[in-house]
C-alpha cells in the first residue's frame, strides 16, 4: 500500500481513516459503537501478539492471560481503591509488562511447540488462579467483579458509548503510534532478525536474551492495556471471560489478520468480533461448524492474513504499467 | 499408604488415556513435524461412528475394526482435501485450519447426537481387580497402548514403508529424489493417527463417558505428555503420559489440593522442559546456520 | 397442553389482567397488535453447547403457541443469540436485543457469569431480564434490581434441603463433597454449609474439580480416603456419572446425595449404571421424562407430542427439554396476565403476580408462586430416593 500511495498518500489515507473513525459513532447506533469499542480493544490486544508472534516468531497461546491480567488489575482498582478508571490503564500496562517479562526469562529456553506449550500452561491455569481461595478477596472468585461506566468528562455531549469509544479510540491510535516507531527502526529489525536467523542475529551482536524477554513484556503490556479497556466496556469481569478460548481467538485473530503487520491487527480485531455474529445468524445448530469454515476458507485465500494479501495485491498494481 | 497406592494406580490408569492420545499426536508429528490440534475431535467424531455402528447392531469388534479402517480413510481424506490446499502456507495458517476443523467437528458432533452424554462399551470385562484399584478395562487400555507403542516402534524401525515415511518428514527434497511419494507418505501418516485416534477414543470413551467435548480436556493433557515425553519419541510419550497422570492426581491428592492440580501439574511440566528442552527422550535438533 | 390444570390460574388471572388495562392496548418497544419480540441469549457454540438445548426447546415451544394462534392474538417472535458461555459476548448480544431488535424482554439467558455481566445493564434500561436459567440465589432481590427475576429452584435452597435432611435422619455423619470448582458448585456448597450451620464440621472432606478434568476418579479416591459415610455429588451430568460409577467400583457404599442438575435417570443414571445407582437421594421440581414412572402420564404424552413435532432434533433423554418447555409456560402464563397492556412495566407486574401456577411438567404439588417481595418462581422441591428403576418420592414437598 506504502508505496501505492506515496509516504504522502499514506498520511493522507490515515488522516482520512482516522476522521471516519471520528465521525462513526455519531452515525451509527450505541449497540454498533459498543462493538466498534470492543473491536479496536482487540485490536490494541493483536497489536501486542503481533509482536511476539508476527516479528519476533514466539509462538504464544497464551495471551488471553495478559489480557485477564490487565482485565482485573483495572477492575480491582477500579473496586477496591477508588481509582478512576482512566488512571487504571497505565497501571494494567505496567503490571503486564513486568508479568510478561517475567515470563518471557524462562521461556527463553523454549522453542515452537515447547513455548506454545509453555503459554498455553499459562491460559489453562489463568482462569483457575482467578477462582483460586486465597486470591478470592481481591479477585471476587468465581463471582467476579462488576464495576461502572464511566461517563462523559467536562460535560462533553457524548453518551457512555461515544465516550468510551471516543477514549479507546484515542488510546488505540497511541499504543499504534508505539508499535510502530518501536518496530520501525533498530528494535524492529533486531526482532525480525532473531526470528529468521538467531545464530546470525547474535553473531552480529543482538543480545537476544533481552529482546527476547523484553518482546514477550512489551507485547503482554500491550494486551494488558486492551484487557483493561475491555473490562471498562464489559463492566464485568469473571474467570469465565478468559478461558482458553480466547488466547486461541487471539491467536485467529493476528493470523488471519496477518502477520507482522499493523494494519493486520485490524483486519484480525474486525474478523474475531463480527464472524461469530455472522456464524450465529446463519445456524443456530452448528454456529462453531460456520466459523470454522470460515477460518479455513480464510486461510485458503489468504494464507498470509488480509494485510499480506492488500500487500500482495498492491505490490501488483505497483508493478502492472500505468493504465490507459 | 493405601490411598497413596490408590492414587498412583489411578494416575497409572488416567495417564495411559494420555499416552495413547500422545501417542496419536507423535504419529502425526513424525509425519508432518506439526502438531495436530484437532486430533482428540477426529478421535472423538470416529468414537461416535462407532457408537452409530454398536447402535445399528454391529458386534463391537466388527465395529471396532470399522472404525479403525473408516477412521483411517477419514484421515487421508482430511489430508488431501483439507491440508493439502495450505501445504506451502505459513505454520500459523495451518494451525488456524487445525483450529477450524476442531470447531466444525465439535459443532458437527453436537448437532448430530447432541450433548448429552452417552455410555460407550468396553471389550473388557466388567469387573476390578487389585482388590477395586484398577478396573480391568483400565488395565486393558494399558495393555493396549503399550500394544500399539510395540507395532508403532516395528513399523517405524522395521518396514520399508515406516522408513519412508520418517525420511518424507525429516527431509523432503532428499526423499523425493530417492523416489519416495512424499505427498502420500503426509496422507498416509494422517491416516495412521487417525486410526490410533480412534482406538484411543473407543477406549477413552468407557471411562470418560461419550459426548462432543470428551477429548478437549484430554488433548491438553496428551499434548503436555507428549512434549514431556519428546514430540518424536513414541515411547516418550507413553512415559510421558504415564508421568502426566500420576503426578497430577499426586499434586492434587497431596501438594495443594484438586483446586490447582491442574496449574501445579503444568508448572512441573515446564519446569522440567526448561531442563530439558527437548523433553525427557527427546532428541536434541542442531540446527546449522 | 392440559386445560384443567391451568384453568384455575388462567381465570384468577384474566380476572386480575382484566382490572387495569381491559380496554385500552399499551405497548413498549417489542409488542405491537401482532407480535411480542422475546430475546435470549444461549450458548450454542462453546464447550458448554450443552445448554443451548434450552434456547431451542423454548424456540420449538413458542413455535407451538403460534401455531395454535398465538398470545391473545399476538405471535411470539423469539430472537435467540449466541454467547459462547462468554460474559462480554454475553453483553453485546443482550445490547443487539434491547437495541437493535428492540426486543420486549430478556427471557431465560443462560448462565450466572453472563447474567451478571447483564444484570446493572437491563436494570438501567428497565427491560425485563426475566426467568433467567440459572440457580444463583442473587436473582430474586426486587429491591435493588426491580428488573431481574429467577426461575429454578436456586442451588443454596437445594444444598440446606439435603443439609437439613442430613441433620435430621443422620446427625453423626462424616460428609465428603465433591464439587465444580465455579460459581455453580460453590453455590451449592455454601447453601449446603448454611444448613448445616454451626455442625459443618461434619463435612470431613471437599474436592473440586474443573470442567476441563478428563475424570475425577483422583478426586473419588481422595474422598473415599477421608472415611466419610455420607456424600454429596455438585457434579454436571458426565462427571456425575463418572463419581457414581467410581464410588460402586471402588467399593465406597456412603449415603449418596445427587443434585438436581445431575439426576435424569435417561442421561446421567443409565450411562453410570442404574445398580450402582442404587440409593441415591435428589430431589426434584420438573418431571423427569426418562423416569418410567411417567410413562403413562398425559403432561408427559402431551410432552412428547410436542417434542416428536417441534423439537425433532433433540434428544428425549435430555432434561433440558423439559427445563425449556415448562419455563416457556412460565413465560407465556406471565404474557396472557399482561393483556393488552404489554409495556414492560405490567410484564414484569404480571410477573411478579404468579399465584400457584401449576404448570403440566412441575411434580404435583409444586407450583409457581411470585409477588412483589418474592422473585423466586419455583422454591419447592421434592425429596426422591433411587429404587434402581425409578425415582421414589418421600416426604412433602419443601422448601428451603
Amino acid at each position: 500500500m506504502a508505496r501505492l500511495l506515496g509516504p504522502d498518500g499514506r498520511r493522507v489515507g490515515l488522516a482520512l481513516l482516522l476522521l471516519a473513525a471520528c465521525v462513526l459513532p455519531f452515525l451509527l447506533s450505541s449497540y454498533r459503537t459498543f462493538q466498534l469499542t470492543s473491536a479496536l480493544t482487540y485490536a490494541i490486544a493483536l497489536v501486542g501478539l503481533n509482536i511476539l508472534t508476527g516479528w519476533n516468531g514466539q509462538i504464544s497461546l497464551g495471551h488471553g492471560a495478559f489480557y485477564a491480567i490487565g482485565a482485573y488489575v483495572a477492575a480491582i482498582l477500579m473496586d477496591r481503591f477508588g481509582v478512576p478508571y482512566w488512571a487504571t490503564i497505565p497501571v494494567a500496562g505496567f503490571v503486564c509488562l513486568g508479568a510478561g517479562y517475567l515470563f518471557g526469562l524462562p521461556a527463553l529456553r523454549l522453542e515452537g511447540l515447547y513455548l506454545a506449550l509453555a503459554t498455553f500452561a499459562l491460559a489453562l491455569a489463568t482462569p483457575q488462579l482467578l477462582k483460586w481461595k486465597h486470591l478470592e478477596e481481591w479477585t471476587g472468585g468465581v463471582q467476579g467483579i462488576v464495576i461502572l461506566k464511566p461517563d462523559a468528562p467536562f460535560g462533553l455531549p457524548l453518551d457512555q458509548d461515544q465516550w468510551l469509544y471516543f477514549f479507546t479510540l484515542a488510546i488505540t491510535v497511541l499504543m499504534f503510534w508505539l508499535a510502530r516507531n518501536l518496530l520501525a527502526g533498530r528494535i524492529g529489525r533486531a526482532l525480525v532478525a532473531i526470528r529468521e536467523q538467531p545464530t546470525a542475529a547474535e553473531a552480529m551482536g543482538v543480545d537476544i536474551a533481552f529482546y527476547k524477554s523484553m518482546t514477550f513484556g512489551v507485547s503482554a503490556m500491550f494486551t494488558g492495556v486492551a484487557g483493561a479497556l475491555g473490562a471498562i466496556v464489559i463492566q464485568f469481569v469473571a474467570p469465565d471471560s478468559f478461558t482458553l478460548f480466547l488466547s486461541i481467538t487471539l491467536l485467529v485473530g493476528i493470523v488471519v489478520g496477518g502477520l507482522a503487520s499493523l494494519s493486520g491487527a485490524i483486519w484480525g480485531a474486525l474478523f474475531i468480533q463480527f464472524i461469530p455474529n455472522v456464524a450465529d445468524h446463519i445456524s443456530k445448530a452448528a454456529p462453531w461448524a460456520i466459523y470454522g469454515l470460515f477460518l479455513i476458507a480464510c486461510m485458503y485465500l489468504m494464507p498470509t492474513g488480509v494485510a499480506g494479501l492488500l500487500r500482495a495485491a498492491a505490490a501488483r498494481l505497483d508493478r502492472a504499467p500505468p493504465g490507459p | 499408604m493405601e490411598a497413596f497406592l490408590h492414587q498412583v494406580l489411578s494416575g497409572l490408569a488416567t495417564g495411559s488415556i494420555y499416552a495413547i492420545v500422545a501417542l496419536a499426536l507423535v504419529m502425526i508429528y513424525q509425519a508432518t513435524h506439526l502438531v495436530n490440534f484437532a486430533q482428540g475431535e477426529m478421535a472423538m467424531f470416529s468414537t461416535y461412528l462407532a457408537w452409530t455402528m454398536l447402535d445399528a447392531g454391529f458386534p463391537y469388534w466388527l465395529a471396532f475394526a470399522g472404525t479403525v479402517a473408516l477412521s483411517f480413510v477419514l484421515g487421508v481424506a482430511i489430508e488431501r482435501i483439507v491440508i493439502r490446499p495450505v501445504e506451502k502456507a505459513p505454520v500459523l495458517a495451518v494451525v488456524i485450519v487445525f483450529i477450524g476443523l476442531l470447531v466444525i467437528l465439535n459443532s458437527v458432533a453436537g448437532w448430530i447426537y447432541t450433548y448429552t452424554i452417552k455410555s460407550f462399551p468396553s471389550p473388557f470385562p466388567d469387573r476390578t481387580i487389585l482388590g477395586g484399584y484398577v478396573s480391568a478395562h483400565e488395565l486393558g487400555v494399558m495393555a493396549v497402548t503399550m500394544g500399539v507403542l510395540a507395532l508403532l516402534f516395528l513399523f517405524f524401525r522395521f518396514t520399508p514403508l515406516g522408513l519412508a515415511m520418517r525420511a518424507a518428514a525429516q527431509n523432503p527434497v532428499s526423499s523425493r529424489l530417492v523416489g519416495i511419494r512424499v505427498g502420500w507418505m503426509l496422507a498416509l501418516g494422517w491416516g495412521l493417527a487417525a486410526a490410533i485416534g480412534a482406538v484411543a477414543g473407543m477406549l477413552v470413551a468407557p471411562i470418560v463417558f461419550l459426548d462432543p467435548n470428551m477429548m478437549a480436556g484430554i488433548l491438553l493433557y496428551g499434548f503436555a505428555a507428549a512434549l514431556l515425553g519428546g514430540i518424536d519419541n513414541p515411547a516418550g510419550a507413553v512415559v510421558g503420559g504415564l508421568a502426566v497422570g500420576v503426578l497430577e492426581n499426586l499434586s492434587g491428592a497431596y501438594l495443594v489440593g484438586t483446586e490447582l492440580k491442574l496449574t501445579v501439574a503444568l508448572v512441573l511440566i515446564v519446569g522440567v522442559l526448561l531442563v530439558r528442552p527437548s523433553g525427557l527422550f527427546g532428541r536434541v535438533v542442531v540446527s546449522r546456520v | 397442553m392440559r386445560i384443567r390444570t391451568l384453568a384455575l390460574p388462567l381465570a384468577a388471572a384474566a380476572l386480575l389482567a382484566a382490572q387495569p388495562a381491559a380496554a385500552q392496548k399499551k405497548y413498549s418497544p417489542g409488542a405491537t397488535d401482532t407480535e411480542i419480540k422475546v430475546g435470549n441469549v444461549n450458548p450454542y457454540s462453546g464447550p458448554a453447547s450443552a445448554y443451548g438445548a434450552i434456547g431451542k426447546a423454548i424456540g420449538a415451544y413458542f413455535a407451538k403457541v403460534n401455531d395454535e394462534g398465538g398470545i391473545n392474538g399476538r405471535k411470539i417472535n423469539y430472537i435467540t443469540l449466541d454467547d459462547g458461555y462468554s460474559p462480554p459476548k454475553a453483553v453485546e448480544q443482550t445490547r443487539r436485543l434491547v437495541e437493535q431488535d428492540q426486543v420486549l424482554l430478556v427471557f431465560q439467558p443462560l448462565g450466572t457469569p453472563s447474567n451478571t455481566a447483564i444484570h446493572k445493564y437491563m436494570n438501567a434500561k428497565k427491560v425485563p431480564q426475566l426467568f433467567v436459567a440459572t440457580g444463583a440465589t442473587k436473582w430474586g432481590d426486587p429491591k435493588r434490581y426491580p428488573w431481574t427475576m429467577g426461575w429454578q429452584p436456586n442451588y443454596q435452597t437445594e444444598g440446606r434441603i439435603y443439609a437439613r435432611y442430613i441433620l435430621e435422619n443422620k446427625p453423626a455423619a462424616k460428609i465428603a463433597v465433591l464439587y465444580q470448582n465455579d460459581d455453580y458448585g460453590k453455590d451449592y456448597l455454601k447453601g449446603f454449609k448454611d444448613g448445616l450451620g454451626a455442625k459443618a464440621s461434619m463435612i470431613v472432606a471437599e474436592a473440586s474439580y474443573e470442567v476441563t478434568d478428563p475424570t475425577v476418579d483422583s478426586q473419588m479416591v481422595s474422598l473415599k480416603a477421608s472415611g466419610a459415610d455420607t456424600f454429596f455429588n455438585i457434579t454436571t451430568p458426565k462427571f456425575a456419572a463418572q463419581a457414581i460409577r467410581k464410588a460402586y467400583d471402588i467399593d465406597w457404599k456412603p449415603v449418596q446425595f445427587l443434585n438436581n442438575v445431575s439426576n435424569s435417570v435417561g442421561s446421567v443414571l443409565t450411562p453410570a449404571g442404574l445398580e450402582k445407582s442404587v440409593g441415591l437421594i435428589s430431589s426434584y421440581y420438573l418431571k423427569d421424562p426418562t423416569d418410567p414412572q411417567w410413562v403413562k402420564d398425559p403432561a408427559y404424552l402431551d410432552w412428547l407430542a410436542w417434542m416428536k413435532k417441534y423439537n425433532p432434533d433433540a434428544n428425549l433423554n435430555d432434561t433440558f427439554n423439559v427445563y425449556g418447555y415448562t419455563a416457556a409456560q412460565t413465560l407465556v402464563q406471565v404474557l396472557k396476565q399482561c393483556g393488552d397492556d404489554l409495556t414492560r412495566e405490567n410484564v414484569m407486574r404480571q410477573a411478579a403476580n404468579l399465584k400457584k401456577v401449576a404448570l403440566p411438567m412441575l411434580l404435583p404439588g409444586i407450583t409457581i408462586d411470585t409477588g412483589p417481595d418474592d422473585f423466586y418462581p419455583i422454591e419447592q422441591m421434592q425429596l426422591m430416593r433411587f429404587n434402581g428403576k425409578t425415582w421414589d418420592a418421600f416426604g412433602q414437598p419443601i422448601g428451603g
